[in-house]
């Protein structure tokens, strides 16, 4: 965080070094190869796909995995500072990363078959092939337990039908990781493949938010998938549960980086920006807004740093997970709203990134646990009471 | 193929520097450091030639106090296959001489067939280093490479110019080379390399510096002030004066 954002609690000085020059390495990649292109692909709703090789090369994908399987070995910590950096560009960018890694390579890393694993975790670290992650349906957003896509066994096979809607990038895939319900109601997840008969995607246009992320939906038609492309580990709704508090790790981290974006375009310009013969920043009102956002970014990179230590530790549980992801949401919320507002006019277009920011933090808000959904399961933790059936 | 790479950690463009007290260097402590831009163009240069080779060795070679080992582990990140710290931590030096000629005492074992250096480091500026350190140890020296190519005991280098010229050299092997910015396309870190980092030999040499030619006295930033001038009589005596000021200060003929 150090020299490339605020770091007011000197948080780097808890940094190993390799975990600051992967930092660094982040940073630069992003301000180099993704920063010049970022608002032509919002603009136009398209990823950059030329990208993902080189995230891949990087080590950016999946990075806190075993080397052999297909990740970095690096720590969770350095984990989250790399998917701090991508969101810092872009959500979509850190979307990516993030399905690729928590959401593809985990769930086969931690329930796949050495054979699974053999065949899907390489090509997936390196970039060579994406993965996307069917949990959600239309009619089953945060009760994803209610889901009714059906997985029926018919000799050594399964019969997949249903669909699964605001998949990131669905149709780019070249496997997907969907979740379904056995005869008996139990939840199992299949690594479906792209092209099988009955399967396919279409891509969700008319986003205002993540427009540089590919969203769609995939549809199963008598999909026939043999059963060793179930994932043998796991059986009932725990299983993409605990994919998405690896992604939720992620985005805890992703909305610091963003928000530190958004913190500095805005104090940058409140320092040149002159009205009143004098810049807005030497103003209490400005002032007050940047004191607050900096308060809320540490606040918000002290918890992400202490989690991914007890990440790293084995620690880590899965509430803690949703505070860090519902905090943080709420506060680049707020943080990316307000550099907006400083910003004036001039903080409407995408010359400035705020409000770039602002419109995809509505997905994130959203995505992976909603701020509500959230909300409860603390409460739960807290009172020992459900709100929830 | 055995090559040396020097790496210079110099303060970042966006750093602040602040000064100490006396004026006469900056407060280091509120200093974030990177790697000299122009040493990690020289870095990609050798890197490329062993891969192109599938043969030898790269080397990288700093000179400064503890600090300068983060410079040192992000070039053996890249792929560098081992390094040299020689660490100088009370009074490294300023001057140009004694920097290589600390270089050319840790380097002169080594045989090295190339060295690679920066054009310039982008703190001091002097742009000796390298040149000095090849006459030091013998070498063949060029300045301002833009290119390389490798021919049998030989080494080709396209020199950059005034006015958009270049000029292609052949020189004998060994030879000290200062390279230009832009020359290449420096690589990242790959989290791997960064992980395998640690593991590469680092070689930490603690040579006595010697008396320096010469010392810094103080740094100061520039003084920018504007001075306005008012022209005052006519309108004749005022278009004489403008005419006068814009041929002779600001030169518009």
């Amino acid at each position: 965080m150090k020299n490339i954002g605020p770091d007011y609690y000197n948080i780097s000085d808890e940094l190993a070094e390799e975990e600051l020059l992967i930092q660094q390495t982040a940073n630069e990649f992003v301000q180099n190869e993704f920063l010049p292109i970022i608002n032509e692909h919002y603009e136009a709703g398209t990823f950059p796909k030329e990208l993902i090789p080189k995230l891949g090369d990087l080590g950016f994908l999946g990075s806190a995995l075993p080397v052999e399987s297909g990740g970095a070995g690096v720590t969770n910590v350095a984990y989250g500072l790399i998917l701090h950096e991508l969101e810092r560009g872009d959500s979509g960018l850190r979307s990516f990363a993030s399905v690729q890694g928590s959401l593809v390579m985990y769930p086969i890393y931690a329930y796949g078959s050495s054979e699974q694993k053999q065949k899907w975790l390489p090509g997936l670290g390196k970039g060579e092939l994406i993965g996307c992650f069917g949990l959600t349906e239309s009619n089953f957003g945060s009760n994803a337990g209610g889901m009714v896509t059906t997985a029926k066994k018919e000799g050594d096979n399964w019969i997949i039908n249903g669909s699964k809607m605001w998949i990131t990038n669905g149709s780019i895939a070249d496997i997907a990781i969907v979740w379904a319900k056995d005869e008996g109601g139990i939840v199992r997840g299949f690594i479906l493949e792209k092209g099988m008969d009955g399967f396919s995607s279409n891509d969700i246009h008319g986003k205002i938010s993540l427009r540089s992320s590919i969203t769609s939906e995939l549809s199963m038609v008598n999909v026939r998938v043999p059963d060793s492309s179930r994932l043998q580990g796991i059986e009932g709704i725990k299983g993409p549960l605990s994919c998405l508090t690896q992604a939720r790790y992620g985005i805890a981290w992703g909305m610091t980086g963003c928000a530190t974006d958004c913190y500095l375009s805005a104090l940058n310009y409140s320092k040149e920006r002159k009205q009143f013969s004098k810049p807005i920043a030497g103003f209490q009102l400005t002032q007050a807004k940047l004191a607050e956002m900096l308060t809320k970014i540490t606040n918000a990179q002290l918890m992400v740093m202490k989690l991914g230590r007890m990440k790293d530790a084995g620690t880590m549980t899965f509430h803690q997970v949703s505070m860090a992801k519902r905090n943080n949401c709420a506060m680049a919320r707020d943080v990316a709203r307000t550099s907006r507002e400083i910003l004036g006019a001039n903080g409407i277009t995408l010359d400035y990134s705020p409000i770039r920011h602002m419109a995809n933090i509505e997905s994130v808000f959203t995505y992976e646990g909603t701020h509500d959904m959230h909300t409860l399961i603390l409460g739960e933790d807290i009172t020992g009471i459900p709100a929830f059936d | 193929m055995k090559i040396a790479v020097l790496v210079k950690q110099v303060p970042g463009s966006e750093s602040p520097l602040p000064l100490v007290s006396s004026q006469d260097w900056l407060d280091e402590s509120q200093v974030a450091y990177i790697m000299n831009e122009s040493d990690n163009y020289g870095l990609e240069e050798a890197l490329q030639i062993r891969e192109k080779n599938n043969d030898g060795e790269v080397v990288v070679v700093s000179l400064g106090p503890d600090r300068t080992q983060k410079v040192i582990r992000e070039a053996l990140a890249k792929g560098a296959d081992r390094a040299i710290h020689i660490q100088t931590n009370e009074n490294y030096p300023t001057d140009p001489l004694a920097a290589a000629s600390l270089f050319a005492d840790a380097l002169k074992g080594e045989d090295f067939d190339i060295i690679f250096s920066g054009l310039q480091s982008d703190d001091l500026g002097y742009g000796q280093t390298g040149v000095i350190l090849g006459e030091l140890l013998g070498m063949s020296t060029a300045t301002l490479a833009m290119a390389t190519e490798i021919l049998d005991n030989k080494i080709k280098v396209k020199r950059e110019l005034e006015a958009g010229y270049f000029q292609w050299v052949t020189m004998s092997l060994p030879a000290s080379i200062s390279v230009q910015s832009g020359c290449n396309t420096p690589r990242y870190p790959s989290l791997k390399g960064i992980m395998g980092a640690k593991k590469k030999e680092l070689n930490v040499v603690t040579p006595s510096v010697g008396d320096q030619n010469q010392s810094i006295k103080k740094i100061y930033a520039p003084n920018t002030a504007k001075e306005t001038v008012m022209i005052k009589g006519s309108v004749d005596q005022v278009v004489e004066k403008l005419v006068t000021i814009f041929r002779n200060e600001i030169k518009i003929t």
